[in-house]
């Protein structure tokens, strides 16, 4: 018997090690040390950002994560202020009477991280690759006879023509501002994503530290100088005023919430509305509209196919969509959302509402219904497109498909994720062959505040935006833009754009929503923006 | 014995071989593009067109197999379509998380299940019973991410002994691993706990009707050591198979679990590389995943050696 206990006990006591074998294991195998950031300690802010960071090259795509890193690491030569207007950054800027030569002049103090100086060809070969990428910067390149650095401070671009708003477009803060890298970086192929993240911004990117997806970590640039003017939208002086920032990524929006209540981080760049309440009762945090301007969400019709291809079938289209019905379902709270009918958004120097009656008053579908009689609608079948995984797209085309069944449109949603989404609507086929009619999306304001560089206000046939219309109107108007050398003549070009586009239904703006955040309190002297910048922003103890 | 491991080790090669062509093809037959994902929003038809043959992904369909499948024999799984980050280096990044709270997952679930399995047989049809097996209904029940909010609001928001989420590694700081750990653990280990607690049962009241145990209990044997000498070690065939079995599952990825503690493991890693069409990420977890079965499949038939001497290979 005792032999058995014995055995007994030596097999418990095997147990027990083979457990703590285990756990012991699990403490040593830690090789790689990854980690998310936890508690938020000393100077170091914690936000937990609308996406993670995956693509590091802000030239390459326009997701807006990659943007916001981008202002973190890089600078611009001009950028906008609150005002829309371009104001000097990394260079101030002359232009020569005939508006033909534009001469830019670096200041003093500039660095890479790396201890470089920044020079001019870092800054002509930024230029050139943003112009193979962005869409105004196209426009711009489109007429320029020559950019080349005159000396190690000084960038002389000459155009054939003049080009009004290339001080505008060069400012832009989206969706994919010029930043400025090194020559040897910017050398790259447009069509490649960088390797190389040496920028000459207020904030270092630690490489070693960055996991895709995850979380990003940037230090303070000790060299950087900022400018002495106060820090205004994407202009002014960029002070780091903390020692470290963590980007960190959490896909679940309660556990974001419950970690800032929590005080594990400090920032939370938007909050799901349903969820505010959570954090309104706290006296910690404060829950706020950084950006003022917030996002338009529209949808698009497909030109190449029936029966979209016919223009009173579009007009029927538009009618029978309210905007007020589309932002209710997917804002909900009014405070959050309004009606507007501008296509270049409302609070936007060109916003003007002309043509959007029927979508700011609750739509008309008896009109829509007599539009579709009269165009000798034959009941095809129209593909629209739900993404199912997108919170802040899914319920769009849910409200719409009702609106155009209501109207007599025979509706075919079809759900589908995103990313199944982005491949078909670059199909040309026949909808029912794998192509489509109709889909949904958001754009940030600032990013359609402009003929030049709002995409579906292309109107270059098959090298058009998704959607492809082959609108000749639409070009001519958007050449008399650029031609157009004051805000007044502009405003009026962006008006007669304005009709144009809503006659043509280039596409149907669905209104305008804002997205809260929520900070701790210890944050302060965080400025207004429609990027979420980390500059000036002071932490208390 | 040898020559099994041998012979088991070496099965896994057309195994792998047949998931990777598998993953392949299944993959490039999902609509999706990788192109689209990075370039945004805004790209036109001709900048996503020029993204993808800068990426590879307008070439023919075999040669961009070979190409991947040169990469796999030279041990390199390739390089993300989105981050340009080699994938075994995000893998190497993310799967010890994964390891991590797995191992602590399941050491926590056997020893807090297979005494509870053993005592819910021994105590058969009793209110003993009863409790276990109703905690283990609830444990498959209830909706792992229900558990884990519940863990939060009252461990870390109320009573604010933890942190809500995140994740230290060990050999960093071990007292914040732990604190970080023990969420997440107990609410898998909850799931885990139920199935094996299940098993136990079920696999103990079978041997427990033995002769051999009555035999045990006519010579006066301790009623202890006739539970967990004599019908344990003869029950524990079927238990380790189960724990075989959920291990594996914790490593290839609790995806639910890791978002809402946001730990960064593997299991968020393969969903996020799945909704960007990330390929080579796809097919490197895949491949690691079925590793895994494998290798855990043929920990598991070994361990049937030593708990029933009558099992050879």
């Amino acid at each position: 018997m005792l032999r058995l206990q014995e055995r007994l006990h030596h097999a418990r006591g095997q147990l027990r090690g083979t457990a703590f074998a285990l756990l012991a294991g699990a403490a040593l195998m830690t090789g790689a040390g990854t980690a998310t950031p936890a508690m938020a300690e000393g100077k170091t802010i914690t936000a937990v950002m609308h996406s993670g960071l995956r693509v590091l090259d802000p030239i390459i795509t326009t997701a807006h994560i990659t943007r916001n890193h981008g202002y973190m690491i890089y600078d611009v030569l001009i950028a906008v202020d609150e005002n829309f207007k371009p104001q000097p950054q990394m260079a101030d800027w002359t232009v020569s009477d005939d508006g033909l030569t534009y001469t830019f002049t670096l200041r003093d103090g500039l660095k890479f991280h790396d201890g470089a100086p920044v020079t001019a060809a870092d800054a002509v070969a930024s230029l050139k690759r943003w112009g193979k990428r962005d869409s105004g910067g196209q426009l711009i390149f489109d007429v320029t006879d020559s950019l080349e650095a005159g000396d190690d401070k000084t960038i002389v671009w000459k155009l054939k023509s003049p080009f009004g708003p290339l001080l505008d477009i060069v400012g832009k803060q989206s969706a994919v501002p010029p930043f400025i890298m090194p020559e040897r970086v910017a050398n790259t192929p447009a069509e490649e994503a960088i390797t190389g993240y040496t920028g000459s911004g207020p904030f270092v990117f630690v490489q070693d530290e960055f996991q895709p997806g995850v979380s990003v970590t940037y230090k303070k640039f000790a060299d950087y100088v900022p400018r002495n003017e106060p820090a205004s939208w994407m202009a002014g002086g960029k002070k780091a005023m903390v020692d470290e920032v963590k980007w960190v990524t959490m896909p679940d929006a309660q556990t974001s919430i419950n970690a800032l209540l929590s005080g594990e981080i400090d920032y939370l760049e938007q909050v799901q509305i349903d969820l505010l309440p959570l954090l309104e009762s706290s006296e910690d945090v404060s829950v706020e509209t950084r950006d003022a301007l917030g996002y338009q969400t529209m949808g698009r019709l497909n030109f190449k196919h029936p029966p979209f291809d016919n223009k009173k079938i579009r007009q029927a289209a538009l009618m029978a969509l309210s905007q007020e019905d589309v932002l209710g379902t997917l804002i909900g709270n009014p405070d959050y959302y309004k009606v507007c009918g501008a296509i270049f958004g409302c609070g936007t120097p060109l916003g003007d509402e002309t043509g959007a009656d029927t979508l700011i008053s609750g739509g008309d579908t008896e009109g829509a219904k007599k539009l579709l009689e009269e165009a000798g609608y034959d009941n095809t079948p129209i593909v629209l497109m739900q993404p199912t995984d997108v919170i802040s797209l899914a319920p769009q085309p849910v409200v719409a498909a009702q609106a155009l069944r209501n109207a007599g449109f025979n509706v075919d949603m079809q759900a589908m994720d995103w990313q199944t989404l982005v491949t078909r609507r670059a199909s040309q086929a026949k909808p029912a062959e794998g192509g489509w009619n109709v889909f949904f999306t958001n754009w940030m304001v600032p990013e359609i505040s402009s003929p030049l560089i709002s995409a579906m206000l292309n109107g270059r046939g098959d090298d058009a935006w998704f959607g492809w219309p082959k609108d000749d109107k639409i070009e001519e108007l958007r050449a008399a833009f650029v031609a157009a050398d004051t805000p007044e003549k502009q405003k009026e070009v962006a008006s007669e754009i304005q009709k144009h586009t809503m006659d043509e239904v280039l596409y149907i703006p669905l209104g305008q929503y804002l997205m809260p955040q929520a900070r701790s309190n210890k944050l302060t002297n965080m400025i207004p923006s429609p990027v979420p910048v980390f500059w000036n922003i002071e932490k208390a103890d | 014995m040898l020559g099994y491991i041998l012979r088991r080790i070496l099965a896994v090669i057309p195994v792998m071989a047949i998931v990777a062509v598998f993953v392949f093809l299944l993959l490039r037959l999902t609509p999706g593009d990788p192109a689209a994902i990075i370039a945004g929003d805004a790209a036109t038809p001709a900048q996503l067109e020029r993204i993808r043959t800068s990426l590879g992904l307008s070439d023919p369909l075999h040669v961009q197999f070979f190409t991947w499948a040169k990469l796999l024999f030279q041990g390199d799984l390739g390089t993300s379509l989105i981050s340009s980050t080699p994938v075994t280096q995000m893998i190497g990044q993310r799967i010890w998380p994964t390891i991590n709270i797995a191992l602590m997952t399941i050491v926590l679930s056997v020893l807090l299940a297979v005494p509870m399995g053993v005592l819910a047989a021994w105590r058969h049809r009793t209110w003993v019973d009863y409790v276990v097996m109703g905690f283990s209904v609830l444990g498959f029940s209830i909706p792992v991410f229900v558990i884990g909010y519940l863990f939060i609001l009252a461990f870390s928001i109320e009573l604010r002994w933890l942190p809500v989420q995140g994740y230290v590694a060990p050999s960093q700081d071990f007292g914040k691993f732990l604190a970080r750990a023990i969420l997440p653990c107990l609410t898998l280990a909850t799931i885990y706990v139920a199935l094996i607690a299940r098993m136990t049962r079920a696999s103990m009241l079978e041997v427990l009707g033995e002769d051999y145990i009555r035999t045990a209990r006519a010579k006066g044997v301790k009623e202890t050591v006739v539970l967990f000498h004599h019908a344990l070690r003869n029950a524990a065939v079927p238990i380790m198979t189960i724990i075989g079995t959920g291990f594996a599952l914790l490593i290839g990825g609790v995806v639910v679990t890791e978002s809402v503690f946001n730990i960064p493991g593997i299991g968020r890693l393969t969903v996020d590389a799945i909704l960007a069409r990330d390929y080579p990420v796809i097919q490197g977890m895949i491949l690691l995943t079925s590793a895994i079965y494998v290798f855990i499949n043929l920990l598991v038939d070994l361990s049937y050696t030593f708990f029933d001497p009558r099992i050879r290979y």
